[in-house]
């Protein structure tokens, strides 16, 4: 029989850099900047690490972590999975861990997009090809799935545009709050709705930006957690789907719902022994890397009946103040997004949330952290989940 | 008074001569490397004007050439980087006219008179070429100067100057013109070269109070070795005695370099109190007299315009050069670099700085925040690398890595003093590239891509 | 800290014909090696419950979902340069191993032939300044050869001569494998007067570019007997990560690497071996160039330092030799499709522990160890892993 994941790994300590336009950082200052914080935390140095897990698209294996954080030859297995990156790094360290593998090790996400030249994100890489496909980037496949939600749930473009400007204006006001944040400076419901227009019915606030940064966390198994500090965290489980572009091949896919979505939350619920979502989850960090996408999480991830995300938003549900707030360290939106860093950018602000330390954004009281990643297009996703907790 | 503090010279290694096939002339020319063009060769010129010399007193660096790699781009920028110099100077590049080198000369004399700069390097540089056939393609060659100009420690005062300007269409290139475009040959000496020289010198005799039979040796410019010639016996100097050597048939005409490069030739043969003449030509022409000091005897050594000419290469064909010139743009193919992660690592770059570890003492090339030996966090001095010398500890040959140096010559380097680095090897034949051969650094094009020129340091084979 | 030995087993394995497949893209690659998994396990892909995934030149985990129609199962993609493989191996042992999942798959693949290139050229990474030099792969490793010849005192011909001894040995275990890419022997004159690639490394000294991909079905112990009887355990992995030491520091040789000693003690550590030259009774390594080979003779304690000559010269490494090296043919005649190499290693080892490798079978295998490298001399991506029969 499996065993969950549940309550087997903790992490004792983590490091986030300043995400942003850092021309005069490369990549490798970032993990330093990321990993000592990290090392900091725990009360550790570098040569304590046994092994590291290390996400990133850009980078070819786990070497740029060792030359950047000078490990002697330990084990680096170097992961890419998109925009699930950083969680599916986060998923295999905690698996060794888990099985006594080791004991002390590092998982670090980074992400240098700024050297490209390029305003916002491009998608594209891979293999040689024979070029024919339809070049698609990250606006156009989330506006595909704005125009029929919009089409499908009887929204019309004043109404839509409106409920999208609302999750934009949300997250900008948390990251006003956050001193790691890319941006960091309140948006108006007008300005959002009037933004020049990135991919009907898409406008520049409802994209996230480019921007440079790297996350890291050490783990460690929960018998030897209190050695490191008193408020270590606990993993209650993870979701992790793959899509093999049903969604494209199948002509009755929808474009408002992600199987993916619906796949791993059901995995990490299963795992973390979560029955009921909308009242057991205490806040989530998703990936809004365009507010559409947001707004369909919202449904996917069981918080919203499909079709009525409208209400919650209009209520406040999703905001600091709400029943469910998600994203309160600013999101996507205020961070932008380096892929590798993402993921473990999100466990950070779990991680201050559950100890109290998460200063002028702090919720009251949570129990239940998740962390939510999803990368590719409607129709073929990556989707990680995962799940923290505070130790009893 | 103000005057020359110091020089510095480049030649490069490779000549057309005797025995080149397809070159039939008994006469030697230098040519430069694929992957050189004026900037490189300034950063030679300059590099090897600073030995022994502080860069912090150098107030200004100064770029003379026709041939520059950028119509829009400060190449004066590029050359203070590479040399090493500091950030609160003042660039300027000089161009357009073969009397840039020494327009920018008589800028960097006037600055100092006027207290404006302590030292100012003037750089000069060119690869020109005329017409297939052409009496200029056969005179020019390529080649760089660099002058420091201070008033402490003068190794040659500048006594005084005499410039005239004339608006006269002689030789000229447009945008996009890669040979020098001439008028009927009598008109453009005859209303050009052969009379204003003269006049300049003649204004400059006048102010000075002085005859021909006062300079000691004279260095000016000239087309070609007839016109040359010629030209000595309009000013009434003795060119067996009182003109220093042309070298049309070891090096060739170096353009906006040349007149330059034939006044380096004339202080090191000089002695204390002997008067030297300088001229140039184009678009008018400048005059000046300098009286060498006795400081000239403390000069340290450097290679000079003697070391560099004496080392050299001959080489096996003529149509190597041609291909050398046709690929100026480095030799490299590939796409344009990120230019932000290039300024980012311009120290690593530009100037080969690598850093040591204040703790432990181990040299790392580039630098890094946490060391690689003892781990310590950013404790770090930096180190000049690209006036160092190696050894090659190990090398590639490489017969697939692209590029018209074939094989590429891939080498690890281990520096004298410490350090480690992995470059490409230039200016090399095949033979030389063994473990343990002693190398030293040189600034070069690595590719032009997207209109943008990418250098970078290569090691060479020592210039015994 | 606990060993990972004896707690995963592999059930079935399947490998792809590897070569130049012009019409065979990397799902078709993904579907022919994962398909004969599942059969040499008796499964389908829907008892799958995980999957680790291994390649260079996709991203993500979705080419292996798309390929063999997964239903949203967790898929992590690994990419650590030649070692990828091997690497996606160790991940998905950890998760069997901590009892997340019962029933997972390891593939691998790489589709190199439509790069219209005919030589590994290494590269790729994120925008630059470009002002590194190009140093392809094969003059990677003509550095440590060099040196090597140097720091022994061999002479052209004598290192030519070892060199080609290896590439012989390598072509002469391909001729009698059907999966490989050149399945024709070569002789010492062929490999010794080839055509110069990087001096000193000729054309025979250099693995190809082939297109291809391996897959593995994992599980634990306890369950192995549910599925067949002749299953193998996992003994031991080691992975050993470079942070470019050798570049760094001006007192590295270039004729060992640290990665391949470190992650050969990691995993002989875990496997509970103590004199490897005898404990192990067969090897995969990563031959990407023959002087790779040769290093790796001593890293790996087979031979002593400096004295791989020797046993070169006497066999030892031949089929019939002490320590077999390269049975099925290595890089050498596989190619290096990158993401798939780690485990088609695996797969021979697999075949020769259940007796099941015909002309190229070694008699009584123990102990099985695959080797990969990744990078370049100075700053490489190691990875070990060891098997062995159930008891």
């Amino acid at each position: 029989m499996v065993q969950s994941i549940k309550d087997r790994v903790a992490i004792v300590g983590m490091g986030c850099s300043k995400f942003g336009e850092r021309w005069d950082i490369g990549t490798e200052d970032l993990l330093v900047e990321s990993c000592y914080e990290a090392f900091e935390d725990a009360g550790i140095e570098s040569k304590d690490i046994q092994a590291a897990w290390f996400g990133t698209q850009n980078q070819m294996s786990g070497q740029v972590l060792a030359h950047a954080i000078k490990t002697e030859f330990i084990p680096i297995s170097r992961l890419e999975n998109f925009c699930a990156t950083g969680t599916d790094a986060m998923m295999n360290a905690c698996h060794a861990v888990a099985a006594g593998i080791y004991d002390l090790v590092l998982v670090a996400g980074v992400e240098k997009l700024k050297d490209s030249g390029v305003g916002y994100l491009t998608g594209g890489g891979g293999q040689p090809s024979s070029q024919t496909g339809a070049p698609v980037p990250p606006p156009a496949q989330f506006a595909l799935a704005a125009n029929r939600y919009f089409h499908d749930f009887g929204l019309s473009y004043e109404e839509g545009k409106k409920l999208l400007a609302m999750i934009d204006v949300k997250n900008h006001h948390n990251g006003a709050l956050n001193p790691k944040a890319h941006f960091q400076r309140e948006i108006t419901l007008e300005q959002a709705i009037n933004a020049p227009m990135m991919a009907f019915p898409l406008g520049l606030y409802d994209c996230c930006g480019v921007s440079d940064g790297s996350a890291a966390a050490i783990i460690t198994t929960p018998e030897l957690a209190k050695n490191f500090k008193d408020d270590y965290i606990l993993v209650k489980g993870f979701g992790f789907a793959v899509a093999g572009r049903q969604g494209m091949l199948r002509d009755y896919y929808d474009f408002v719902h992600f199987d993916e979505v619906l796949y791993a939350s059901k995995m990490a619920y299963e795992a973390a022994g979560i029955k009921n979502p909308r009242e057991e989850v205490s806040m989530a960090e998703v990936h809004d890397c365009f507010s559409i996408t947001e707004l369909i999480v919202y449904e996917d991830m069981g918080w919203s009946k499909k079709g009525h995300a409208k209400e919650d938003i209009e209520s406040g549900f999703f905001e600091l103040t709400g029943g469910l707030p998600v994203n309160p360290d600013g999101g996507l939106k205020c961070f932008g997004h380096p892929i590798g860093a993402s993921g473990v950018r999100m466990i950070y602000e779990m991680y201050l949330q559950l100890r109290g330390k998460a200063g002028a954004r702090q919720i009251k009281d949570p129990k239940i952290g998740l962390t939510h990643n999803l990368g590719g297009t409607p129709g073929s996703f990556t989707c990680a989940v995962s799940v923290w907790g505070a130790r009893d | 008074m103000a005057g020359i503090v110091s020089y510095g010279a480049w030649v490069p290694r490779f000549r057309l001569g005797k025995e080149t096939a397809g070159w039939g002339m008994p006469i030697e020319k230098a040519v430069a490397n694929y992957d050189e063009d004026s900037i490189t060769m300034a950063v030679a010129a300059g590099m090897d004007c600073m030995t022994g010399f502080d860069r912090d007193a150098v107030d200004g660096l100064f770029f003379a050439t026709t041939t520059s790699p950028y119509i829009e781009k400060q190449g004066a920028a590029t050359v203070a980087a590479a040399v090493d110099l500091g950030k609160n100077i003042v660039t300027s590049d000089a161009t357009n006219s073969l009397r840039a080198s020494t327009l920018a000369m008589r800028s960097a004399l006037d600055a100092i008179k006027a207290g404006s700069a302590r030292q100012v390097m003037v750089t000069a540089a060119d690869t020109r070429s005329g017409p297939p056939g052409s009496d200029l393609f056969q005179a020019a060659g390529d080649g760089a100067a660099a002058l420091l100009f201070g008033d402490k420690g003068v190794i040659a005062n500048v006594l005084g100057s005499h410039s005239i300007s004339e608006e006269v269409i002689d030789l000229w290139r447009a945008e996009g013109d890669t040979q020098v475009r001439t008028w009927e040959d009598r008109f453009v000496y005859d209303t050009g070269y052969l009379k204003l020289l003269p006049e300049a010198v003649s204004g400059l005799m006048q102010k000075m109070k002085i005859t021909p039979k006062d300079i000691t040796k004279a260095a000016f410019y000239g087309p070609t070795a007839r016109r040359h010639g010629e030209m000595a016996r309009l000013l009434g100097l003795d060119p067996k005695t009182q003109v220093v050597n042309p070298l049309f048939d070891q090096m060739g005409n170096t353009g906006a370099a040349y007149a330059l490069m034939l006044l380096i030739e004339a202080l090191e043969e000089a002695k204390p109190g002997d008067k030297i003449l300088l001229a140039n030509y184009g678009d008018g022409a400048d005059a000046f007299l300098l009286e060498v000091t006795s400081e000239i005897t403390k000069l340290p050594p450097r290679r000079g315009l003697k070391g560099y000419l004496a080392s050299k290469r001959i080489l096996r064909n003529a149509g190597i050069a041609g291909t050398w010139k046709g690929a100026r743009g480095g030799g490299l193919s590939g796409g344009p670099p990120s230019i932000s992660a290039r300024w980012r690592e311009r120290d690593e770059i530009d100037r080969l700085h690598a850093g040591k570890c204040l703790s432990c003492g181990l040299i790392q090339f580039p630098q890094q925040r946490v060391c690689s030996r003892c781990h310590t966090k950013d404790q770090w001095e930096t180190v000049r690398l690209s006036d160092k010398k190696g050894k090659i500890f190990t090398f590639s040959l490489d017969n697939v890595a692209g590029g018209i140096d074939i094989p590429l010559a891939i080498t690890v380097i281990n520096f004298d003093g410490g350090g480690r680095g992995i470059f490409m090897l230039t200016d090399r034949e095949v033979e030389e590239v063994k473990c343990d051969a002693p190398i030293e650094m040189t600034f070069r094009k690595l590719r032009s891509s997207g209109g943008m020129h990418n250098y970078y340091w290569k090691p060479m084979p020592v210039r015994a």
